[in-house]
């Protein structure tokens, strides 16, 4: 399985029919199946791509991403679509992205190492992928840290009421009365509502939409939907901890195993949800994330994920540039 | 048993913002166009599109929440109220709800009962309004017009401070004197610029406790706010009386049959699910913009009578008057700028003025300057006071300095006595048996030979020489 959401737009990159395309991304959706086809995905921060025209899933978390078969082929496009736009208020008012140089060596650079995110159930290839990334990062002189960010354990569940709580809001517009298909049972209105959203939508979405229609309840609201955003302020704050104390970039894996069969995950929606584990933290906190080829067990990709401070990819594209330069060519790790 | 009952009784006024365009789109606002024309994809819902606020819809929010003496919050946050109904393409609308704009402002009004009262503004908030659905317009289906979907308005609610119908009506006129002065509304029920729901409820007097309260909906025009709010009053007042109890409900009030019924279980109150809309940050307005917006608020109708009283030496009643309206209190200062007494002028525009712009669309005709002329023609002795408002009603139709209008008109008063003394012989010629009475001793004749001159010369006789010669002749 390519991953997804944006697995698509991954394939595609990867089977060399597009140089690199866009995808968008709520939890991990283009770095997740970036990092199982072996190519490039770019999350920009929260508020550097508009989202106007983008169809929205979770307005808070959505970002469009860009997915390419090397660092600069993804970074380039992130450059022509970031920037100020006047149609979307979450969208910062700041000049699009310039490019980085790539670096000759990653002198001065401080990288982290959350040890949340290398549990000790870890995928054993993922494991050694990224412990030779760790050594080529300090080969290239980042000076490399074990950090801890306390509240990773809790992200999965705070992503997984937040999402699906703006989800089944901007979902509702899929009702048939104005946009989009109708199905019949148009008798009233409410049958309408009823057949058109529960015959337009899979069940993904519809779990998705009831489980986010639940914790926005009165009575619920509380005890889910406000306490997640108390638990995703932690989660930011955990990041910024990090920052505050001189570390400049965090190095993760990308997902806790390179790809699945097809079918695989299907019957186990939490199984499924818990492969955006390492990915979803920065949608969350609204930073910058890059999913970059790090090695290969059985020919199947593994990715090793850059998380940057907000606003600076500029820094955290150095780093991949040099990584993706110093990761041996399709070598086992 | 009569006045063992109190009323309580709270509003939720929703308010049309007077914008040229929409509250998160450039749509235009303006009612009326055809339906389904003024519509974008952000306020159709379509998928992508995102909103915008409107500044000039927040500054009017603000001057409406300063202007009721609200607390303007410089941090405020934009929810979405979720819901389903065809009218609301996006499936929620855009409001305000645990983090308003304003809060704790009160509006003094004067009370029918209770003489000055003030009414507590437990809060202020900005949305969008919804689409509009029309059942009457094709059989058996329901049309929907889009206009209206995302024209700013501002919700404005009170605590329950009003103790009858008529208290509660007079409140919300008192609001809409403010809303218009300050150009926030154009407060127009009709248009639906200006909607209320009101929280009924009634207790035995001396009772603190709030009884069961119900929303009352529907309430489409001024002339039927106290109506329905008595109708609803005293429905409750019947079923508590006759022992029953209240279910805390909705009511609609239809105004064709001027009775309420409960609103069906199925358009019944939803769960809205309010939580803070992802798409907008929270709503941030500096000190520096709420102090301008403070400053860009006209005098208030309440300021503005107070001063009339101070300044202009008139009474509460007339300033009140002169106050209602702000072009009309705008246009009585000019007046009075223009050198008319402030008294006079007070009258004349009271009268004359305000008849005219009553019988007439197009405002007030006759320009502050030209009736502070005419004013000093009556006092300088030029026109009689029934000779001016002839003048005034010819420059309200047909313009012209009134000067001139009088000249044309011949009703410049004469003050030649030569030309005087004629029409006093014609009088006294003619009126014998009158002239021998007032010789007699019944000097009252005398404002009836004035009369008669005033008569024969149709109006034109300066009276006050009329009587001096009158006086002369009739001398013994």
């Amino acid at each position: 399985m390519p991953g997804g959401s944006s697995g698509g737009s991954a394939a595609l990159v990867a089977a060399g029919a597009v140089p690199a395309a866009l995808g968008s991304e709520t939890g991990g959706s283009v770095r997740q199946p970036a990092s199982l086809c072996g190519v490039v995905g770019i999350k920009p921060t929260y508020g550097r791509v508009s989202r106007y025209g983008l169809v929205a899933f979770g307005s808070s978390l959505d970002q469009i991403g860009v997915l390419g078969r090397s660092v600069h082929d993804a970074a380039r496009v992130l450059s022509v679509i970031s920037g100020r736009d006047p149609k979307d208020s979450t969208c910062e008012d700041r000049d699009s992205l310039r490019l980085p140089n790539v670096p000759e060596s990653l002198q001065g650079f401080v990288i982290g190492v959350p040890k949340e995110y290398f549990p000790q159930d870890l995928d054993a290839a993922v494991r050694r992928a990224c412990d030779r990334a760790i050594r080529l990062l300090r080969e290239l002189g980042a000076a490399v840290r074990e950090v801890s960010l306390p509240h990773t354990a809790y992200a999965v569940a705070t992503y997984y009421i937040i999402a699906p709580a703006e989800a089944s809001s901007n979902l509702a517009r899929y009702d048939g009365a104005r946009y989009g298909p109708r199905f019949n049972g148009s008798e009233d209105v409410r049958a309408l509502y009823r057949t058109t959203r529960g015959e337009g939508f899979g069940p993904e979405v519809r779990r998705r939409v009831l489980v986010g229609t639940y914790v926005l309840s009165s009575g619920y609201y509380d005890a889910y939907y406000r306490k997640a955003q108390q638990m995703r302020a932690l989660i930011a704050q955990d990041f910024r901890n990090v920052f505050d104390r001189g570390v400049d970039l965090l190095f993760t894996p990308t997902t806790p195993t390179p790809a699945f069969k097809a079918g695989e995950k299907l019957n186990d929606p939490v199984a499924m949800y818990l492969s955006d584990i390492f990915t979803v933290t920065a949608n969350l906190a609204g930073l910058p994330a890059i999913s970059v080829p790090i090695g290969r067990i059985k020919g199947l990709p593994i990715g090793g994920q850059l998380i940057g401070q907000a606003f600076l990819e500029d820094e955290m594209l150095e780093a991949a540039y040099a990584l993706e330069r110093a990761v041996p060519a399709s070598e086992e790790a | 048993m009569a006045g063992a009952w109190e009323t309580v009784i709270g509003l939720e006024t929703h308010v049309q913002l007077r914008t040229v365009s929409k509250m998160f789109c450039g749509c235009s606002a303006a009612f009326g166009a055809p339906p389904n024309s003024n519509v974008c994809p952000v306020c159709l819902g379509l998928p992508g599109a995102l909103p915008v606020p409107n500044e000039h819809a927040l500054q009017l929010a603000v001057r409406a929440a300063l202007g009721l003496g609200c607390t303007v919050h410089p941090r405020s946050v934009f929810a979405r109220k979720n819901y389903f109904y065809p009218d609301l393409p996006k499936g929620y609308q855009i409001s305000q709800f645990e983090q308003p704009l304003a809060t704790a402002g009160s509006l003094s009004y004067l009370s029918p009962d209770r003489g000055i009262a003030a009414a507590t503004i437990q809060r202020l908030h900005v949305e969008e309004d919804a689409g509009k659905s029309l059942h009457d317009r094709f059989p058996k289906q329901t049309a929907i017009d889009l206009n209206r979907c995302g024209v700013p308005l501002i919700e404005i609610v009170t605590g329950p401070d009003f103790r009858s119908p008529h208290e509660a009506r007079t409140y919300l006129l008192t609001l809409k004197q403010v809303l218009e002065y300050a150009g926030i509304s154009d407060c127009d029920m009709e248009k639906g610029s200006l909607r209320v729901d009101a929280n009924v409820s009634v207790r035995r007097v001396g009772e603190t406790m709030l009884g069961t309260k119900t929303e009352l909906k529907n309430i489409n025009s001024f002339a039927y706010v106290e109506k329905a709010l008595t109708v609803e009053r005293d429905r409750q007042i019947a079923v508590l009386a006759g022992g029953g109890t209240l279910a805390q409900q909705t009511m609609l009030y239809d105004s064709k049959t001027n009775s309420v019924r409960p609103q069906r279980s199925k358009e019944e109150s939803h769960d809205y699910r309010y939580f803070p809309d992802p798409d907008l940050p929270p709503l941030v307005l500096t000190e520096q913009f709420i102090a301008e917006q403070q400053t860009l608020l006209p005098e208030l109708p309440a300021k503005k009578r107070e001063r009339f009283v101070e300044k202009y030496a008139l009474s509460v009643s007339d300033a009140a008057v002169l106050t209602a309206d702000r072009n009309v209190a705008d246009y009585y200062e000019a007046v009075v700028h223009a050198g008319a007494d402030a008294k006079t002028a007070a009258n004349w525009v009271m009268t004359e003025v305000l008849a005219d712009a009553k019988d007439h669309a197009d405002g007030l005709r006759v320009a502050a300057g030209a009736l502070a002329n005419l004013i000093g023609l009556v006092r300088g002795g030029t026109l009689s006071h029934q000779a001016a408002k002839r003048v005034f009603a010819e420059v309200a139709e047909r313009g012209g300095e009134p000067r001139n209008v009088a000249e044309a008109l011949g009703l410049v008063q004469v003050a030649d006595t030569g030309v005087l003394a004629g029409w006093v012989s014609d009088v006294l010629g003619a009126h014998t048996s009158e002239v021998r009475r007032y010789k007699l001793g019944e000097t009252k004749l005398l404002q009836f030979f004035v009369g008669q001159v005033m008569k024969a010369s149709r109006g034109k006789a300066d009276p006050k020489l009329a009587q001096r010669v009158l006086e002369e002749k009739l001398a013994p």
